[in-house]
């Protein structure tokens, strides 16, 4: 029962690898936003089944901290992106 | 394999297929928000679904607690992002896609 697993972490491994295609190639800053947002998704769902794959439970204590850093991360630069500042004086 | 390997597999496929199908939304669509669309599938039935399954198979132990908890916690902040993006877009000042308008 490795074999589903290891089919599946393939599988998002290949879609991260496409993903960065658009992250370097597109048009604009925000193209290049959502691109590295979703990487972020399938990077905590990578973590989880990697931590299948191996059998070993400490990723995803790793995955959960990754999975609030991406959120702060991806709303942080939102608000940059639309304001042009951080914190208004 | 045992009917809970075979129903963990089937929750695994469905999640990979939504990923792959935010994927190929990423390359095709349009423009930005087109795009941001096809990927808050990947952020919400993607995620659920492998994790999902992931759950089945582990069975009752703290591990399904942990697995729910990051589940439970991104299935709110994936959405909660994406429309932070989408509003970031808006407000700058990026145009929507029309038909018959240049694909960017």
């Amino acid at each position: 029962m490795i074999i589903p697993f290891l089919v599946t972490g393939i599988l998002i491994g290949c879609t991260i690898l496409a993903c960065s295609y658009r992250a370097m190639i597109g048009p604009g800053t925000f193209n290049r936003i959502v691109a590295a947002n979703v990487i972020g998704t399938k990077a905590i769902v990578l973590l989880v089944v990697v931590g299948f794959i191996f059998e070993r439970p400490q990723f995803l204590d790793i995955a959960i901290m990754y999975a609030a850093i991406s959120f702060i991360g991806t709303i942080i630069i939102a608000k940059y992106a639309e304001r042009g500042e951080l914190c208004s004086p | 394999m045992l009917p809970i390997e075979i129903l963990s597999t089937i929750f695994l496929a469905g999640g990979a297929f939504f990923m792959i199908a935010g994927t190929a939304g990423l390359y095709k669509f349009p423009d930005f928000y087109t795009r941001l669309h096809a990927t808050g599938k990947c952020d919400t039935m993607g995620q659920v679904l492998i994790i999902f399954g992931c759950m089945i198979y582990e069975g009752w132990s703290y591990i399904t607690i942990k697995l729910l908890l990051v589940s439970a916690f991104y299935l709110l902040a994936g959405p909660a992002g994406t429309h932070a993006l989408m509003k970031a877009g808006y407000v700058t000042g990026i145009k929507p896609w029309k038909k018959g308008d240049q694909r960017n």
